[in-house]
């Protein structure tokens, strides 16, 4: 792409996504706007891993689904390696969809029943018109054993494949084209644990192979301090943590990424503590509220609660103090 | 590419697969459900027996089906040489009721595809694009589905006079609904599945989607759709036929057969049974088939 070679992988820039929720019957309708998403600001830098972290309905794979323009942003510009694709039409985004693709959580719905695995696996090259018939089933093949599938698969449809096989192929299909930038939605939550394992060292590795940046949403905490370099936290849509991996693990400041820490069960009883489970609301009223002096970089005083720099590469949002 | 065996390859996976394994797909499964279901097999035997006999007719019967070669016989009862008697023109029955199966099935059968070629695309843009397109097309199935066919039949028929290619467009006008409403119950289901997304994400466009993945997926609902068009459009033309607007004579239809018979019922009894017993036999083969079929295709039914 002609970007210069500095841009992040994807950049997200005040993205937002507001629904219009319909109320009331035919003669007395209303419209009420929820906020799924509120202007977020997001970058996935090169060949990172980048974990967007949330309960459900805190807007993470609404935000993922933006940045692939599956669903259209309220407001916002996307960035895929430095150029601007939120206003693209049909036609002008096919180039950019080769740079970015999405494996999703279901692989039983990933995958169309009525085709066999190669055929899947092939398709992206059939929608981009790459290659003939023969070296796209060459292909296909060659990334079926790439994801650690045998080639005889190739003839075996979804139904057949247990769930790890299946992300197995999502995997493969999303990555047959060499893009960029993965979105990779809650790809093992619906996996047994050790299924996940092999995934999660699957995705590492072809991370490590094919230069690429993933955008890695999940609510499972293990796996993202395993696989992420950075971790954006998300609540009720938006974020208010953002830092490397081992920062948000070792050193949370907001008390929703504290909450969502307090939440994983830990395994020896004799290091069991006490847990507070809290509701959103009590988060949101408890909030985060700094010092101007605490901050790594200035910030005005306000009584609204903004992201802002508590060290290098670590924000927090908090209501700034003088 | 060059191909690099990954450390974190399944074991399991990497093993050579068991050698030379029958690939099954969805619809083999579909296959092997409809061969349990007894009356459906049985349905389906039957039909199959009454399309071959319609369709070698000219070698199984004695003379053609308008020759009047018999009347010194007219009227005869069921015998060794005529197995249905003759009827009152001195036609043997038998050819007639053989003929009569050709004309009834080539309408089931046409009526029921130009219904499948009317309602899958109406109901693929009704499911897939849905808001206002899907609004136009349910408000005009519903329009369909107030007027009682039969009648609106007469009157076209009655308008524009019988003959085969009324009767094939008349069914075919009331046929489509089942099979548009199927298809777009089916493409609404799939349209919002992960891989129809993923589809989207790759840059395909909603031909493409719509034709490779939605339409493909919605198979069963078609050949469902397609099969029980086929009993109501024989029922149709015979009931028309029967009234008088349908098939002239002298081609034989088993309406306007059953219509002759029910003059000379309590005389001569072969010339109302047969045609009657016909019609009902290839009518419940068909529905029974076509049930099976539903049944065996249902996604619903589990074995996935």
């Amino acid at each position: 792409m002609s970007a210069p070679a500095a841009a992040p992988a994807l950049e997200l820039r005040g993205i937002a996504k507001t629904y219009m929720l319909r109320e009331g019957g035919t003669l007395r309708r209303r419209h009420r706007p929820l906020q799924a998403v509120r202007p977020t600001d997001l970058v996935l830098e090169r060949n990172g891993i980048l974990g967007l972290v949330g309960e459900s309905g805190s807007g993470k794979t609404t935000t993922g689904m933006m940045a692939l323009r599956l669903v259209n942003p309220s407001g916002g510009r996307i960035l895929l390696e430095g150029d601007d694709i939120t206003d693209l039409g049909v036609t002008a985004l096919k180039p950019y969809r080769r740079r970015m693709q999405v494996v999703f959580q279901d692989s039983y719905s990933a995958l169309d029943p009525m085709f066999t695995l190669q055929q899947i696996v092939a398709e992206p090259l059939v929608i981009h018109g790459i290659g003939d018939a023969r070296s796209r089933a060459a292909r296909a093949l060659e990334w079926l054993e790439r994801v650690g599938l045998h080639r005889s698969y190739g003839s075996r449809y979804p139904h057949e494949l247990s769930g790890g096989q299946r992300q197995r192929v999502a995997i493969a299909r999303a990555l047959i084209l060499e893009p960029a930038v993965l979105v990779a939605d809650e790809p093992t939550s619906a996996l047994d644990v050790s299924v996940k394992a092999q995934i999660i060292n699957l995705l590492q590795d072809l991370q490590a192979d094919m230069d690429l940046s993933i955008l890695f949403i999940s609510h499972d905490l293990s796996v993202v301090r395993s696989l992420c370099d950075r971790v954006a936290v998300m609540f009720n849509g938006r974020i208010v943590e953002e830092a490397e991996a081992e920062t948000i693990f070792t050193g949370a400041r907001h008390p929703y990424t504290r909450a969502l820490l307090d939440a994983i069960p830990v395994l020896d009883p004799r290091r069991r503590r006490t847990r507070i489970f809290r509701d959103r609301d009590a988060i949101e009223a408890e909030g985060l509220t700094l010092a101007a002096g605490a901050l790594s970089e200035p910030a005005e005083p306000s009584d609204e609660p903004a992201l802002v720099a508590v060290a290098p590469r670590h924000r927090v949002e908090a209501v700034v103090t003088p | 590419m060059t191909v690099r065996p990954l450390k974190t390859a399944d074991p399991a996976l990497a093993a050579p697969a068991p050698p030379v394994r029958r690939q099954r797909g969805p619809l083999w499964l579909g296959w092997r459900r409809f061969l349990a279901n007894r009356a459906a097999v049985a349905g389906g035997a039957v039909l199959s027996v009454i399309l071959a006999m319609a369709i070698l007719a000219p070698l199984i019967t004695p003379a053609g089906p308008n020759a009047q070669a018999f009347l010194a016989d007219a009227l005869a009862f069921p015998s060794a040489a005529h197995w249905f008697g003759v009827d009152d023109l001195g036609r043997d029955f038998f050819t007639r009721i053989v003929y009569g199966a050709r004309v009834s099935l080539t309408i089931g059968f046409a009526a029921a595809a130009f219904s499948v070629l009317i309602g899958i695309p109406l109901g693929a843009a009704a499911g897939y694009f849905g808001g206002s397109i899907d609004w136009v097309i349910m408000r005009l199935i519903e329009i369909f589905s107030v007027i009682p066919p039969l009648l609106a039949a007469m009157l076209l028929g009655a308008l524009v006079g019988g003959g085969f290619w009324m009767i094939v467009f008349i069914a075919a006008l009331f046929g489509w609904v089942q099979v548009c409403l199927l298809v777009r119950a089916q493409i609404k289901a799939f349209k919002e599945k992960e891989f129809v997304r993923a589809a989207q994400a790759l840059g395909a466009g909603p031909v493409y989607i719509i034709f490779r993945h939605l339409i493909p997926n919605s198979v069963s609902p078609i050949i469902v759709g397609f099969v029980l068009a086929i009993p109501l459009a024989m029922m149709l033309e015979a009931s028309l036929s029967f009234l008088g607007v349908g098939v002239p004579p002298p081609t034989p239809s088993w309406g306007q057969m059953i219509n002759t018979g029910m003059n000379f019922m309590y005389f001569y009894w072969h010339l109302a049974v047969f045609p009657t017993v016909a019609l009902a036999v290839t009518v419940l083969a068909t529905s029974l088939f076509g049930d099976g079929l539903r049944d065996a295709l249902d996604p619903t039914m589990g074995g996935r």
